[in-house]
């Protein structure tokens, strides 16, 4: 630790302090590169904390032991990445409709299928429609530094609990194998009261409490999905961005996440060649900042999406300036890691070939 | 002379009728385990796991909180309660497709680490639920809506003997099968789910009880012939018996 | 004399608790409930025979039957 206080970790590792320090009680994890810090630092910390460690047997296992433990009013969370993301999906879909918090990180690797060990942004699409099968929706988060890691794990519990719902963090393999500094914030003491009216504790002097997914009486299922609606249109709340440069800039990039670093050094050089360009990088995925997104446009700046895939943001993007403006769009793709000189001559073509 | 009420519902069942088919002993079983705990005044520390198949709906028949794992995952998701909850009593209900084919590595998984849970096991060689399939259980010769002309040993395997395979396994502390067809037989079942809840509470193992029950309706039986089929025709492959009580194992930790 | 109440609307008429009767005084009736179910029955004139054993209620997978045991009174002062 410096004189400061700051210490020096890897993304993966500010995760998990990030957790710990939100009042975790119970992780379940399944080893998958390029995540394995987190279950490692959870085994080590987590019972000094007073949480429970299990390595679980198998990624759907994982996510079920998170579904029990969160069911009982706990804080609880796993980590993976893409492919072992993918085994989850039934639960969080279980999860999202039984209204059962948690916090779900997903380092996202090469893919598809297998792929490789290195970055992607792949799972956009899955992460921020839901994922699994049904019509539910999950808050995402996106940090782009080891600090912001931290910062947004602690934050994606408080939201897990104040709409009661799977929470996910979708950082990459640069994030989650970087080293930064971080401060540690103070942690956060139990808070019994936040699941006192839902949290399994045994049919003592109430009713008995069910955490279930299954709704075949007439118009139950049509009642439930219409309070997840209503649910998933309140977290527009929690739309939130990052605004770089974009005030003078006749064309802003989006991009999120660790690409969305890559790309501020790209306009970095670009600013001092003289070249008007900036990033608007959104925080949340789901719900996407959409508002922000069409303010850009409707103050005539240009707009080119980058992403590390093959264009999944992009739809957001077009989505919200539908009508005003659109997007360019340039994809680097999983299998290189993309450099900044790279995004630096898109930038720039995108800027000097003219609106698109 | 005084009369005496020598049998009613117990107060952890709710009165709600079941959708049970006729002579389903899944009736029999979870009213079973709702009288031990009741009994033994454990039902509002309870919190019992559900799972998929014909028992679905179970936590509209008992009491107890609840939360509903996805198809084969009950031990995980108790796993789950239990470590964050260790006060807690903690029991999966679980049929034989849910338990023995797409549950079977979390069944396994969580015996093997001694999870401080029961596992109540309702094993009648078929999927009820979905129309009669062929079940990891399902007897050699038994014909269902996918082994038309009964299972075949050398193309499906053999039915799986869940109490034996997980009384092997290190975590556990209890393991019986049992069967609900007489009088005698329910009196052995009680006393194994109370064992299977006792090493649990006295932080042991896991505790095991396979329970042998009927599916008249898949089995295209009357429930007295489907009764008689469980003697006849379901002990000869799955015995009866305690396979392993770590309170006969001398030196057990 | 101990006797059961054998509820005929949670009856499926499964029958199981013929069965089991050490004394056989139960039987299929011939009356139908709402669900469509022809519902078991303690033969009335054999009703006399019950022991309040409970074998029946135990059985019973529906919950349909209540048990109420007579303890005679030299019984009961044994």
């Amino acid at each position: 630790m410096s004189a400061d206080g700051r210490i020096f970790v890897k993304g993966n590792e500010a995760v998990s302090m990030g957790a710990i320090d939100a009042g975790l009680k119970g992780y379940f994890g399944y080893p998958i590169t390029p995540q394995n810090e987190i279950p490692e630092y959870m085994s080590l910390h987590l019972p000094k904390a007073g949480g429970a460690f299990v390595q679980a047997e198998s990624e759907m296992a994982a996510i079920n032991m998170v579904l029990g433990a969160a069911a009982t009013g706990a804080r609880a969370m796993t980590s993976s990445s893409s492919p072992g993301v993918s085994l989850m999906q039934e639960s969080f879909s279980y999860m999202a409709t039984s209204e059962t918090p948690c916090v779900v990180v997903n380092m996202m690797r090469g893919g598809p299928g297998l792929g490789d060990i290195n970055t992607s942004q792949g799972d956009y699409y899955q992460a921020t429609r839901g994922g699994g099968h049904g019509d539910y929706r999950t808050p995402v988060l996106a940090p782009s530094t080891c600090q912001e890691a931290y910062d947004l794990t602690r934050e994606a519990f408080d939201i897990a609990f104040r709409f009661r719902t799977p929470v996910m963090i979708l950082g990459d393999a640069i994030l989650g194998q970087m080293k930064e500094p971080i401060t540690r914030g103070v942690p956060r003491p139990a808070d019994p009261a936040e699941s006192a009216d839902w949290g399994l504790s045994g049919a003592k002097g109430r009713e008995q409490r069910i955490f279930r997914s299954l709704f075949l009486a007439e118009g139950v299922l049509t009642a439930v999905n219409q309070r997840l609606r209503a649910k998933f249109e309140a977290m527009a709340s929690l739309a939130r961005c990052e605004t770089f440069m974009t005030e003078d800039a006749e064309l802003v990039v989006v991009s999120f996440g660790s690409i969305a670093r890559i790309v501020k050094s790209s306009i970095r050089k670009l600013r001092a060649r003289g070249l008007k360009v900036g990033l608007l990088r959104p925080i949340t995925l789901f719900p996407f900042p959409a508002e922000a997104v069409a303010a850009v446009a409707r103050q005539g700046k240009r707009l080119l999406t980058i992403e590390h895939n093959m264009g999944q943001m992009v739809d957001d993007v077009r989505l919200a300036v539908c009508g005003i403006a659109d997007s360019a769009f340039h994809g680097t793709l999983s299998g290189t890691i993309p450099t900044p000189d790279e995004y630096e001559a898109a930038i720039e073509a995108a800027l000097t070939g003219g609106s698109k | 002379m005084s009369e005496t009420l020598a049998f009613t519902r117990t107060p952890s069942v709710a009165e709600t009728p079941t959708h049970y088919c006729p002579g389903c002993q899944h009736g029999v079983a979870h009213r079973m385990v709702a009288e031990y705990l009741d009994a033994e005044n454990l039902a509002e520390k309870t919190i019992m796991v559900t799972s998929i198949g014909c028992s679905v709906f179970l936590y509209n028949y008992l009491r107890f909180d609840s939360v509903e794992a996805p198809h084969g995952r009950a031990p995980a998701t108790a796993t789950g309660v239990k470590r964050v909850s260790p006060d807690k009593v903690v029991f999966t209900y679980q049929g034989d497709g849910d338990l023995a084919s797409i549950g079977m590595a979390e069944i396994m998984h969580a015996a093997n680490r001694g999870e401080r849970i029961t596992v109540v096991f309702v094993n009648n060689t078929v999927y009820g639920m979905t129309g009669g399939q062929m079940a990891p259980t399902t007897l050699v010769g038994q014909k269902t809506t996918t082994s038309p002309a009964g299972r075949c040993a050398s193309t499906e395997g053999a039915p799986f003997r869940m109490a034996e395979i997980v009384a092997g396994l290190g975590g556990v502390a209890f393991s019986a099968r049992v069967a609900l067809n007489n009088v005698k037989h329910l009196a052995q079942a009680r006393k194994a789910i109370r064992r299977a809840f006792e090493v649990q509470l006295a932080g042991q193992g896991m505790g095991f009880v396979e329970l042998l029950a009927t599916c008249p309706t898949n089995w295209k039986m009357t429930p007295v012939q489907a009764n008689e089929h469980i003697e006849a025709a379901i002990i000869p492959t799955f015995p009866l018996g305690v396979f392993k009580d770590i309170a006969k194992n001398a030196g057990a930790c | 004399m101990s006797r059961i109440v054998l509820d005929e609307e949670r009856c499926k008429g499964c029958l199981l608790c013929t069965v089991v009767c050490p004394k056989n005084i139960l039987r299929q009736s011939s009356r139908m409930n709402a669900q469509g179910y022809k519902v078991a029955e303690c033969a009335p004139e054999l009703a006399e025979e019950c022991t309040g054993c409970t074998a029946c209620a135990q059985m019973c997978p529906d919950l349909a039957i209540v048990v109420w045991r007579t303890v005679k009174a030299k019984e009961a002062s044994r």
